[in-house]
C-alpha cells in the first residue's frame, strides 16, 4: 500500500463531479480565470450520461463539452472519492489509496443521481443489476451478446439502454414500464413541446422492434435456479414467469445528496435547495444538475455554467442579472417543467412497495431484512437499532428504499463518505486538523 | 485497437482488452459474483458507478476496491471472496 504524505492543493474553486454539471462548472470558472481543481471517482471525465471508453463513440455534443473541459487549464482527480469535507470549502478525498486535501473558496456540489433500488424477493441476486447500472457496465466492456435480458423498470432511462443492449447483441426478451399506459402515453403526447427528445425516443425504439415495449408491468420477485434468473413479471391482474441471464431493473434515479447533506446544506423533498445562482443554504457552495431535481444532461449543463460562473466570484458579479444568465436561468425553468412531467408520468405505483416481504433484506450492506425494521423508526433509530445504513455505501442504497418504503427521511451524514485505509483517514484528519477552522 | 492486458484473478491468468473496466472483465470471465455479503449471500455489481459497493474486490493487496471504478491493468491481482 503506498504510503506517502498527503497531496494538498489549493483552488478558487473546487467541483465534484465531472459529468456535464461539473464540466460545465469547469469550463466557465476556469474561463473566468480562476484555478479550478475537479474530481470524480470515475477514471474518465463524462459522469454517467457521457461515459465512454472512446470518445469518438460519444454524441457531439458530448466530445465538444469534454474537449473544452481538456483545454480549461483545469487540473483533473480522477479515480478520487471524497471522504471528508468540513463547510470552510475543505474536501479531503482518496485517490488510489492516497490521502488528498483540497482547500478552495468555493465548491460546487455536481454529484448527479444514482437509481432508485427498492427491495423485491431475490433483488440481491448476481445478475440482478441496475437499469443504468447496465448501461454503465456495458460501456465499460461488459459482454452481453447471446445473453437473455430483461429491463425493467421506471422513466426515460429505460429506452435507451434497452437500445444500447439490443445494439450490443443481447437477445432483449422483455422491456417494461411500470407506470400505466395512459401516463406514459400523456408524456409521450407532452414531448411534442420538446420534438428533438421525441425524435430521440423513436431512435431508441427502433433498435428493438421485435420487443414489445410494455407498460404497466413490473417484477414481482426472481429466483435463482440452475444458473438461470426466473424472473415473475406482473401486471397486477395477470402474472407469469420467464428465465434470463441479466435482468435489469431500477426504479428511477434519485439525486446524490450525500456530500451535500454531510456540509450541512439544506435539502427538500430529496433535493439539494439553490438560489437563482445555484448557490445552496451555505455560503460559497453551490450545487448543479441532478442533485437539484432529476432534470436531465441539457439542464445539467445549464445549471453547471450558472454555478461555474456564480462561483468564479466577484470578477464575474456583472454577470448576475446579465442577459446571459437571464437566458440560463429560463432555459433551466423550461427543462425543470418537463423534469415535473416526467416525474407524474412516471410515479411509481404503490403495489412496488408491497413486494417487500418480512426475509427480503432491504440494507443489502449489513443483510437487514425487513422483519428487522419498524416502519415507524426514524433513519436514525433504523441504523442504531438494526444496522440498516450502517454498511460501506453509507446508506446509498438503503436509505432511498427506506424512504419510499416507511416515507421516512434520510439520515445525517458521516465520515467516511466512502470507505477508506485508516492510513488515509488518518492523513485527511491531520491534513484537515492542521488548517485553521476545520472541525 | 484496444491492446490485451493480462489480469491475474484467484490466481487465474487472463488476457482481456485493455480498454475496460475490472468489474466488466471479470463478469466476461464468467464471475457473477464478486464476494459474499455479511451473512454469506453471493453478490455481484449492481449500480456500475461506485454507488452500491456490491462489486468490492481485494486488488494488489488492497481489499474493498470497488471493481466497477478500476481500469483493468497489465499484472494486476485480482482476488474475489466468491
Amino acid at each position: 500500500m503506498p504510503d506517502t504524505a498527503p497531496t494538498r492543493l489549493r483552488a478558487d474553486v473546487a467541483i465534484v463531479g465531472a459529468g456535464p454539471a461539473g464540466i460545465a462548472a469547469a469550463v466557465h470558472a476556469a474561463g473566468a480565470g480562476r484555478r479550478v481543481v475537479v474530481l470524480d471517482a470515475s477514471p474518465r471525465a463524462g459522469g454517467q450520461i457521457w461515459r465512454h471508453q472512446h470518445r469518438e463513440s460519444l454524441p457531439a455534443v458530448a466530445r465538444q463539452w469534454l474537449n473544452r473541459f481538456d483545454r480549461c487549464g483545469a487540473t483533473f482527480l480522477s479515480g478520487a472519492s471524497v471522504v471528508d469535507a468540513s463547510p470552510g470549502a475543505r474536501l479531503g478525498a482518496e485517490q488510489q489509496g492516497r490521502a488528498v486535501t483540497i482547500e478552495a473558496d468555493a465548491v460546487i456540489l455536481a454529484t448527479g443521481a444514482q437509481e432508485l433500488f427498492l427491495p423485491f424477493p431475490g433483488w440481491t441476486l448476481p445478475g440482478v443489476v441496475g437499469v443504468g447500472g447496465a448501461q454503465a457496465l456495458l460501456k465499460a466492456g461488459m459482454d452481453v451478446r447471446g445473453k437473455r435480458v430483461a429491463v425493467v423498470g421506471s422513466g426515460p432511462l429505460l429506452l435507451p439502454v434497452a437500445a444500447a443492449l439490443a445494439r450490443a447483441g443481447a437477445d432483449l426478451r422483455m422491456v417494461a414500464e411500470q407506470a400505466p399506459p395512459d401516463a406514459v402515453r400523456r408524456f409521450a403526447v407532452s414531448l411534442w413541446r420538446t420534438p428533438s427528445r421525441l425524435v430521440q425516443a423513436a431512435a431508441y425504439r427502433s433498435a428493438f422492434l421485435s420487443v414489445r415495449y410494455r407498460w404497466g408491468t413490473w417484477v414481482r420477485a426472481v429466483v435463482e435456479l440452475n444458473g438461470e434468473l426466473i424472473v415473475t413479471y406482473t401486471t397486477g391482474r395477470s402474472t407469469w414467469a420467464e428465465p434470463v441471464d441479466l435482468l435489469c431493473t431500477a426504479s428511477g434515479l434519485v439525486p446524490s445528496t450525500e456530500l451535500a447533506r454531510l456540509l450541512g446544506c439544506a435539502v427538500l423533498d430529496g433535493h439539494v435547495v439553490v438560489d437563482d445562482f445555484q448557490q445552496t443554504s451555505l455560503p460559497s457552495i453551490y450545487a448543479a444538475g441532478e442533485p437539484t431535481g432529476n432534470t436531465g444532461m441539457e439542464a445539467a449543463v445549464v445549471e453547471g455554467t450558472i454555478a461555474g460562473l456564480a462561483a468564479a466570484g466577484p470578477a464575474t458579479a456583472g454577470q448576475r442579472g446579465s442577459g446571459a444568465v437571464e437566458h440560463l436561468q429560463a432555459e433551466r425553468a423550461k427543462h425543470r417543467r418537463f423534469a415535473e412531467r416526467a416525474a407524474v408520468a412516471f410515479q411509481l405505483r404503490p403495489e412496488l412497495r408491497d413486494r417487500v416481504e418480512p426475509d427480503t433484506i432491504v440494507c443489502r450492506c449489513e443483510d437487514v431484512p425487513l422483519s428487522a425494521l419498524h416502519p415507524d423508526w426514524s433513519a436514525r433509530e433504523a441504523k442504531l437499532t438494526s444496522r440498516a445504513g450502517m454498511g460501506s455505501c453509507q446508506g446509498r442504497i438503503c436509505g432511498p428504499a427506506m424512504q419510499h418504503l416507511f416515507g421516512v427521511g434520510a439520515d445525517s451524514v458521516r465520515v467516511p463518505l466512502t470507505p477508506t485505509s485508516l492510513g488515509v483517514l488518518a492523513d485527511l484528519t491531520s491534513s484537515l486538523d492542521d488548517s485553521e477552522g476545520a472541525p | 485497437m484496444s491492446s490485451t492486458v493480462r489480469i491475474v484473478a484467484n490466481g487465474t491468468p487472463r488476457d482481456v482488452p485493455g480498454d475496460i473496466s475490472l468489474a466488466a472483465a471479470l463478469l466476461n470471465a464468467g464471475y457473477t459474483a464478486f464476494r459474499h455479503s455479511v451473512s454469506g449471500e453471493p453478490r455481484g455489481p449492481v449500480c456500475g458507478m461506485g454507488a452500491c459497493f456490491e462489486c468490492r474486490v481485494t486488488i494488489d493487496g488492497m481489499p474493498g476496491r470497488r471493481a466497477c471504478l478500476e481500469p483493468v491493468r497489465n499484472g494486476m491481482q485480482v482476488i474475489l471472496d466468491a
